[in-house]
């Protein structure tokens, strides 16, 4: 059982964000980190090989910079290698373009059953990248799981559903995104950190897999940003402290709003 | 101002339509001329009414059968889109919609803007805003490439209201081969109870997060409170990934969007990714034991204090008020 899964590396969530003022777009010159998002998807994995007693995980990314940092994070989870898409020419490519690439990413590992993603990046959350890298590599895609079995080459899931959940199965190759709390990540023992600094991490171009400039980027996204405003602001009202009596000036609070 | 033609990719919550689809078709039908809907379902003779009524003048209705519905959707939207060129098809920010949208893109090779919370025209451009960093900013962004845009647009952004239209006929579109895709199945379908109202339209909203200490303390704290006040009770991701409640009940980015009349947040901090979910609630109470939560930067009223001393007391109080 080989397993691709998606990273995505994203600034720090913990900093708030900013927008680079001449593309508007989010800034991601700083240092970056492995989506939390992700390691759910790599710990999915790492289990599935095992279960599958061979095979190996790996990763796939898209980043500016060539970082490696938050692939470094999930080699050191145990995944085997890498593969890094680091590309100037990338920079503003939409979640079509992205997907694009990732899929290609996937086809240059080779012999893979499975895709792993998380359901949406914590900085871009568009949601569209799992079902498009299926759609690119012309396989089944099962999105939202909350629980991943693979057994007689298929994968079955129970997938998230606005009314509660469904068992969906599809025959493997397939991509599988997977949602929060789907499993609980390790955390890299020490020994793992070391090996991460040596397993392999294949760096490619835009270019390498096939990719006109004209493809990716900004020119290959469609769109245009017109503006950025400040949204309506909520502005704060009454705030007291709990003197044992708060419960009281609830009840008031509620009568003037006529629901008791 | 309008463009032509618009579709609505429509969904159903039994044998009514989607909420969603309903504020899908408000908004069409204020920028279009012509508004149609795309439906994959075995029952949308069920639907036609009410999606015309909303403004749709016609339904291409598509079966299933067995497979993931988005990917029949996206399969038969390819065939439909070279037939009859709609220049914008909208799709709500759903499960089902979110595949079939994202599969459409790459068959068409046309970009998606996702998280859509406003939708207009600027002369013949078609311009979607998006809320970013928690609601404070909006990015308005416009289609550049070929037609037909896609948009995907969060529940909750428009109002729905009726247009008194007729029913909508239905032209049933024959269900495509959707490749390796379409060998994707669904098995079973599991429904989860409730009780009350569904929490995305709910008039009251009572969440409950981190701060109310156990999974023990949502019932008697939350639920009840919520029951009491004939609403319905929601959760943030934090206290939905410790598995003490269900997702069905998450509120924010990743969750639902909910615009009650009232929201009380007990014990919630009021991340970005929270407040994006309930910002556009009418009013909003908080109760928190830390004066400098960001919660309290958007409610009405906050109260500092420990929830599990001040609810049982307010609990007391509303039933006491009768
Ligand atoms: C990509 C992404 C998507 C996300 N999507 C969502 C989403 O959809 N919805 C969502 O909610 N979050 C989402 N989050 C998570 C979000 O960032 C926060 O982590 C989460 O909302 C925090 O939940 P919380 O307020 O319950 O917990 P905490 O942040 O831990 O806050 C607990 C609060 O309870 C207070 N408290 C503690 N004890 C008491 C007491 N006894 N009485 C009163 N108050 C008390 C504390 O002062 C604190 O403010 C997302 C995050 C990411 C990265
Ligand atoms: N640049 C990227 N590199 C690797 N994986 C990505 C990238 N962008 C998105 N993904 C994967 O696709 C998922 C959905 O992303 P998005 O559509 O941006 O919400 C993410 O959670 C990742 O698993």
């Amino acid at each position: 059982m080989n397993i691709a899964v998606c990273v995505k590396q994203i600034p720090d969530p913990a900093v708030p964000g900013e927008l680079n003022p001449e593309t508007s777009a989010l800034k991601r010159e700083g240092k970056l980190i492995l989506d939390d998002s992700d390691s759910y998807g790599v710990e999915m994995a790492l289990q599935l090989v095992t279960a599958a007693g061979g095979g190996e995980v790996t990763l796939v990314s898209m980043a500016p910079n060539n970082e490696t940092s938050g692939l470094r994070t999930a080699l050191a989870m145990g995944a085997a290698k890498a593969v890094l898409v680091s590309d100037d020419t990338l920079a503003g490519s939409d979640a079509l373009s992205t997907a694009k690439i990732l899929a290609k990413s996937v086809e240059r590992v080779g012999d893979i059953d499975l895709v792993l993603t998380a359901t949406e990046s914590t900085d871009g959350y568009t949601g569209t990248i799992p079902a498009q890298i299926a759609e690119a590599l012309g396989w089944p895609s099962l999105t939202f799981a909350k629980s991943v079995a693979i057994a007689d080459g298929k994968v079955k899931i129970q997938r998230q559903t606005e009314a509660g959940f469904d068992d969906v199965e599809a025959p493997l190759p397939a991509v599988v995104s997977v949602t929060a709390g789907v499993v609980e990540p390790r955390y890299p023992s020490f020994k793992g950190i070391m090996e991460a600094k040596k397993k392999p991490v294949d760096e490619v171009t835009a270019g390498d897999l096939g990719f006109n400039p004209d493809q990716v980027g900004w020119a290959g996204s469609h769109q245009e940003i017109v503006e950025v405003r400040a949204a309506p602001a909520r502005e704060a009202g009454e705030k007291i402290e709990d003197d044992g009596e708060s419960h009281a000036r609830i009840v008031t609070f509620l009568e003037g709003l006529k629901i008791i | 101002m309008s463009i032509e033609k618009v579709w609505v990719y429509a969904e159903s919550e039994g044998d009514k339509p989607a909420t969603s689809t309903l504020e899908l078709l408000t908004k069409a039908r204020e920028i279009a001329t012509t508004v149609e809907c795309v439906y994959v379902g075995d029952n949308a003779d069920a639907l036609a009414g009410a999606l015309g009524e909303y403004g749709a003048s016609k339904v291409h209705a598509v079966s299933p059968g067995d497979a993931l519905p988005g990917v029949i959707g996206a399969a038969a939207l390819v065939e439909l889109v070279a037939a009859e060129s709609p220049d914008l098809i909208l799709f709500a920010q759903t499960y089902d919609a979110r595949d079939a949208v994202a599969r459409l893109s790459v068959r068409l090779d046309r970009t998606v803007l996702t998280n859509g919370g406003e939708l207009r025209l600027d002369g013949d451009r078609v311009i979607v805003g998006t809320a970013i960093f928690g609601g404070n900013t909006i990015v308005d962004t416009a289609f550049t490439g070929e037609k037909p845009y896609l948009a995907m647009i969060r529940p909750k952004s428009f109002a729905a209201e009726s247009a008194s239209g007729s029913a909508a006929p239905v032209a049933t579109v024959a269900t495509p081969d959707a490749g390796r895709a379409g060998e994707a199945k669904v098995l079973e379908r599991h429904v989860e109870e409730r009780e009350g109202p569904k929490l995305e339209e709910a008039a009251i909203v009572v969440s409950g997060g981190r701060g109310i200490g156990s999974a023990e303390a949502y019932g008697p704290l939350v639920d009840e409170l919520a029951k009491l006040l004939q609403g319905a009770s929601g959760a943030s991701r934090a206290i939905v990934d410790a598995g003490w409640v269900p997702y069905s009940k998450q509120v924010g980015q990743t969750g639902k969007t909910v615009k009650p009349k009232l929201y009380i947040a007990l014990g919630i901090s009021g991340a970005t990714q929270h407040l994006v979910g309930m910002k556009g609630s009418d009013v909003i109470l908080a109760i928190n034991k830390d004066g400098e939560a960001p919660i309290f930067s958007v409610a009405d009223l906050g109260i500092v204090g420990d929830v599990h001393k001040v609810v049982p007391k307010l609990i007391e109080a509303i039933q006491a008020h009768g």
